[in-house]
Parts: C-alpha cells; structure tokens; sequence
C-alpha cells in the first residue's frame, strides 16, 4: 500500500514517476481523439490500423541496421510503424469502396494479413545477428522498463497534437459522425474528414506503442468516450471527459503497476479504464442502470398512488396489492381498503385536478399548455394560481369523497 | 424570371424535346443528369429548371428519383453524367448558397447531441473551424427552433422525439443556415395536420423573403394549394412547369402508369382535363 502511495504522488524514483507522467498524458490524448472514433463507429478500424503498425516496426529495424545502426531510434521505429499503418488504413478504405467486400471483412483481411507477416518479421528480426534486436516484441503489450525522457517527450508532443488537432476539428468531426450525407451537402469532404480522423487516432497509436503496445491500444482510444458518453448528451462535452478519463487511467494505472514488481502497465491501465467504464456504467445520474432503475421505481409509485386515488374517488375497489400497500403506507387507506380522512382529501384533490384539466381543455383550445397533461404532472405546474380560479369557477363548489 | 415556364412534355422515346440550354440564372438548373445505382439508372438524362421566388414540387411514384435526383443536385452522389447549376454557378461553388432537409436522416438517434446542438450544425459553415458560436448565431438558432415551434425542446437529447419533431428539428436546421435554395425531401411526411401547416407557413415566409423552394411532395391533393411549380418525374422527366397548366391528369397519367386509378384523378383539383 505504502509503495502504491508513493508512486501516487511521484516519489517511487525517476523511471515510475516519467511513466505515469507519460502514461497520464497519452490516456489523455487517447480518450479525447478517440471520441471521433467512437462516435463514427470505428473501432474496429483503428484495431486493424494498430495491428498494422508491426510490419512497419520490423522493418524499419532492418533498414536502420542495414544502414549501419543498432536498429533502436525511437523516431525511426515510430516512423515505420506510422506507414505500414496507413497503408493499412487506405488498403480498408479501397477495399470497402472499391469491392463488393463489407468493411468488416476488409478490416479482418487487413489486421490478419499485417499483423501475419509483422510476426513473420520480428522472427527474422529475432535470428539477425547484426542490431540491438532485444525487447522489440515489447511493441506488442507495450513495456515500461527502459521508459526514456526523449520517450515522455514524444508522447507530450504528439499528445498535445492530436488533442489540438481534434478540438480544431470537433465540428466537421461532429457533423460527419452524427450526418455524413449532411455534411456532404453542405460541402465538407466527408471522404477527407474521414482520414484525418484516422490520421489523428493512427499518430495516437503510434506514439503510445512503446508504453502500451499495438494489441491494446484500442482499449485506451475506445474505453474513456463510451465511459463519457455515461456523463453527458453533449458531443463537445464527450471529448473532454473522455481526456480527463483517459488521463485518470493511464496515471492510476501506471501508479498501480509501479507498486508492485511484474505487473504489465498496459493492460493495468486498460484495467483501470474499465474500472472506471464499469462505475459510470452503474453509477452516472442519468444515463446510468442504477439511476434509470430508481426512476423507474419512483414513476411507477407515483403512477400507482394516482391510480389509487382516483380509483378512491370513484369509489372503486382497489385490486391491485401494490397500490393498496403503496396507499396503506402512506396512511391514505386502512388494510381493509377503506379510505382515512387524509386519503379521502387527497383523492377529493385529484378528482378535481382531473376535472379542473376538463376545463382547460376546453378553454385553452390551442395553447399547447393541455397537450402537458401525462396525468401525474401537478396542474398547478402547468397553470397559473389565477387560471385554475378561473377553472374554479366554471367548475362549481368541490365535492366530497364519501367513506366506503 | 429569367425561365420560360412553358410546360415540356417528354417524347414518347424518353428524348426530351428540348435539348439542354445553356445554364441560366435559376436557383437551381439540372442539365442532362443521369444518376445510376449499379446498372440501373435511377434518373435518365433529367433537364429541370426551378424559378426563384416560387415554390416548386418534385412529384412522382416511390422509386422514380426523387431523392436520388435531389441528392445528385447537390453533390451528395456522384451524377454518371450531366451538370448541375444553382444561381448559374457550378453546383460545387454555390454550396453554400443550399440548405437541404433529407427525407429520413439516417443519423445515429443516440448520438450524444441536443436539438440545439443539431441547429447549430446549421451554421458551422458560417462558424467556420476557429470561430466561436456567438450569443447573435446563438439566438438565430433559437429564432429557428421557434419558427418550429420546437422552442421547449431545445436541451432534449435528438433521439427523444418523436418522428415528425425530429422532421422539424431537421427543418429548423435547414433555416438556420439563412441559404436562398431550399431542397426539402418530403417534408410532410408523417408530420400532423397542424405541423404540416406550420411548416407550410414557415415555407412561404421562406417564398415571400425571396428564396426558392423545392420540395419532393407525394399528396397530390395538396399540389395546387402549396405550390407554383411543379416537375413531375419517372426515371425520366416526364414534364415540368407552372401548376396551372403542368399539374393535368394527363401528365400526372403519364408519371404514375396505371397505379393511379382514372377516377382517383377525376377527384383531385388538377388543371384542365385530359
Ligand atoms: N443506395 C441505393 N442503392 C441502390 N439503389 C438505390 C439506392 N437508393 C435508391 N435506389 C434505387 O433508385 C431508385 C430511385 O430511388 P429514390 O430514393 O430516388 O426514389 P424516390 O423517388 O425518392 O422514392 P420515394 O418516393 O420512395 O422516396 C429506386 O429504384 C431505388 O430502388
Ligand atoms: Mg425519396
């Protein structure tokens, strides 16, 4: 628990502390770039794209060993990496538009094909005997281990990119990924939009190789904007507490996988985001199950008490136990269903609440006011004071509701 | 009006009888368009002319090109062959100069965007990438929400409406974007009698401020209340001009074939007879 705090507050030596630092940035740039992604349903592109940055690695090794290097320049592999991607990325793109294929199909055959021969290359790799070939495999689940400054610094940069780039963006984004065709008539280029987009995911992907690897990086552009989504109903919102969720995870879990020896930092953070999808899942206000089951109690209470009492005032027997307990609970009838005193006032009231709404759906013809009328919204909610006098009025003196 | 309006009948072998004229200052000209899903084209070598200051329908069977023509004039499908002009320009340059309201947006309904929100889409082209959604672009969209009459829905998530109010979000949209073309696919379908009223006002506010209007329209008792012009369409154009003497039986005879029974023609408030 002890090394848990400190790697929270930075304190469990250089190497953890530039790892969280790291890891906090790219969650952030992840989550926020990623929310295009996930509002265009592409996340399975993105997987494919990811998968596709292997091949790239392996060779951009071989060619700086050919050219007399030790193979490790972090900008040579990234490079690499970047194209075979966006080959990737553009052989879906024509395959989908050119053939008879779905896009899920060119989407398997390319993250098969890629990622086949990326491994076939890393075992190439592997058998030369030129080049610093060790730990090139950690480009799959991402390593921690030998995290440099130059590292950090790659991440900070691209990072803060991408998330430019995307707030730059957030409109035409926006625009496509609710309404292509009409962003189309408008004159966008959807087709231009499209790759850009991907552009910013590929850049994301890339820079966040080394530290959480090509297989789950997809996790940490996907996870914080479906998280989001739990929060608001605001796109422009998404995009930010996607950031501000991808951030918390990549710091939290790259402090949890410093506590403790041999815990993988990226699929910790993958862990974490769930964690955190998982919480907003059952606890955020309004889109939440937790939330949306208590509303429903509640509705269905206030549904039943009304029924209740209009049933008493029509003098009708209640039949259903749930409302006779609800009514009984609240002391508005006794076990046996007769009506107390109280009850029988209120259900005097929602007589009258019923025939006072008759009245203005008479006097009010096409004021828009009577089309409120759900039968469980109080009239004195859509009415004012005066007009239901005026109701009053037409209506004659209150009548009471008898005993059974 | 810078169109002649005299009515044009297609020849029996599909050729229109006037060949394609130059572009002219119309809000929206259509010259020799053909638009071909696979093999089959959904519209034929089409010539149309739209007037300004008028509203226009487009009319015909279901599957006769409608939507597929309107899509095509605006450059949201590529046209295998012919020329689209909006104000006798290019239609690529006049872009924004067009406000378009789809038949069914095929949007995702859980999209994380309010009605407001979806307004507003209707000025980022004004907006632009840098500039912000001032407090003026702010209560236009209001302004159009409300000429709706969806004011006090403004902060609903899009996808709690119902279908005819997501219609008239999509419509206060289109006014939103203050264009001088409006390309409107069916607008009245599945809207109330009421709301097809307000909408109907909300048009010819549209005709008196100068603007062109045109709408693809399937109720063809309402024709000749709605609007001036019409261009009745079947794969090919069939015929097109002013109500009064365009909107006959015998054209409308020609657009549909046989599905449309004689004595249903007899009852509809058409010009002339056959
Ligand atoms: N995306 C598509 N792919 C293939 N064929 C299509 C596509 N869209 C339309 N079509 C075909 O093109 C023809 C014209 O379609 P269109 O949607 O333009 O008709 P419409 O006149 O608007 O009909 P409706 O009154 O039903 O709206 C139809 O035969 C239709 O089947
Ligand atoms: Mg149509």
């Amino acid at each position: 628990m002890n090394a848990f705090f400190e790697a929270l507050i930075l304190q469990a030596g250089y190497n953890a502390a530039l790892v969280a630092v790291g890891a906090a940035l790219l969650g952030f740039a992840a989550g926020s770039s990623g929310t295009f992604l996930f509002l265009r349903k592409r996340a399975l592109v993105s997987d494919a794209v990811a998968h596709a940055t292997l091949p790239g690695v392996a060779l951009a090794f071989m060619l700086m060993v050919a050219l007399g290097g030790d193979g490790r320049n972090l900008i040579g592999l990234l490079a690499g990496s970047a194209i075979t991607a966006w080959i990737g990325l553009l052989l879906i793109e024509w395959i989908s538009r050119r053939t008879r294929l779905a896009e899920d199909a060119a989407i398997g055959a390319v993250l098969g094909v890629f990622f086949g021969v990326g491994i076939v290359l890393l075992t190439i790799v592997q058998s030369m005997s030129a080049g610093r070939q060790a730990g090139l495999e950690s480009f799959l689940l991402g390593s921690t281990a030998g995290m440099l400054f130059q590292d950090a610094v790659v991440i900070a940069v691209g990072g803060s990119l991408a998330v430019f780039a995307t707030w730059l963006m957030r409109r035409p984004m926006t625009l496509v990924a609710f309404d292509s065709e009409y962003a189309a008539a408008m004159g966008y280029n959807v087709r231009r939009i499209d790759l850009l987009m991907m552009g910013l995911v590929l850049a994301v992907t890339v820079i966040g190789l080394k530290l959480v690897g090509l297989i789950l990086i997809v996790a940490m552009l996907i996870i914080p904007a479906v998280t989001a989504r739990f929060w608001t109903d605001r796109s422009g919102r998404v995009i930010w507490i996607a950031g501000t969720i991808g951030g918390l995870s990549g710091y939290l879990g790259a402090v949890l996988s410093a506590s403790a020896p041999a815990l993988p930092t990226g699929p910790i953070i993958v862990l974490v985001a769930a964690a955190l999808f998982v919480l907003s899942l059952l606890l955020a206000p309004r889109r939440g199950v937790l939330a949306a089951v208590l509303r429903h109690r509640r509705f269905q209470r206030r549904v039943h008490r009304r029924q209740g009492l209009l049933a008493l005032a029509a003098r009708h027997a209640i039949r259903e136990t749930y409302t006779l307990r609800l009514l009984t609970k609240e002391g508005l009838v006794r076990p046996d269903g007769v009506p107390t005193d109280i009850g029988r006032a209120q259900a005097a009231k929602v007589a009258r609440d019923e025939r006072r709404w008759d009245v203005a759906r008479e006097i009010h013809q096409d004021a828009g006011l009577t089309g409120r009328y759900d039968g469980l919204t109080p009239i004195e909610e859509v009415f004012t004071a005066d007009e239901i006098a005026e109701f009053d009025r037409r209506l004659g003196p209150p009548v009471a509701v008898g005993g059974a | 009006m810078t169109t002649t309006q005299q009515p044009i009948v297609a020849a029996q072998d599909g050729r229109a009888t006037r060949p394609a004229a130059v572009p002219t200052g119309a809000p929206l000209a259509v010259r020799g368009v053909t638009v071909s899903y696979g093999e089959k084209p959904a519209v034929f070598s089409v010539d149309a002319t739209f007037p300004a200051e008028a509203m226009s329908a487009i009319i015909g069977p279901n599957g006769a090109g409608k939507s597929t023509l309107l899509k095509a004039a605006l450059g949201v499908i590529p046209r295998l062959s012919g020329e689209v002009y909006v104000f006798g320009q290019p239609v690529e340059k006049a872009r924004e100069r067009i406000a378009y309201v789809p038949q069914r947006a095929s949007v995702d309904w859980d999209f994380p965007t309010t009605v407001m929100d979806v307004v507003q889409m209707g000025l980022y082209r004004k907006v632009g990438l840098l500039g912000r959604l001032s407090g003026q672009m702010a209560a236009r969209a209001r302004d159009c929400l409300d000429r709706v009459g969806m004011a006090d829905f403004s902060h609903r998530q899009i996808g709690q409406l119902s279908g005819g109010q997501q219609q008239r979000v999509f419509l206060a949209r289109a006014l939103a974007q203050d264009a001088d073309l409006y390309l409107l696919d069916e607008p009245f379908a599945g809207v109330d009698a009421a709301t097809e009223r307000a909408i109907i006002d909300v048009l010819k506010l549209l005709k008196a401020e100068g603007k062109a209007v045109v709408a693809v329209h399937h109720d063809l008792s309402t024709v000749s209340d709605y609007f001036d012009h019409v261009f009745l369409i079947n794969v090919r154009r069939i015929a097109e001009g002013p109500v009064s003497d365009t909107f006959t039986t015998g054209n409308l005879q020609a657009t549909y074939g046989g599905r449309l029974a004689a004595t249903h023609l007899d009852e509809l408030p058409v010009a002339g007879g056959v």
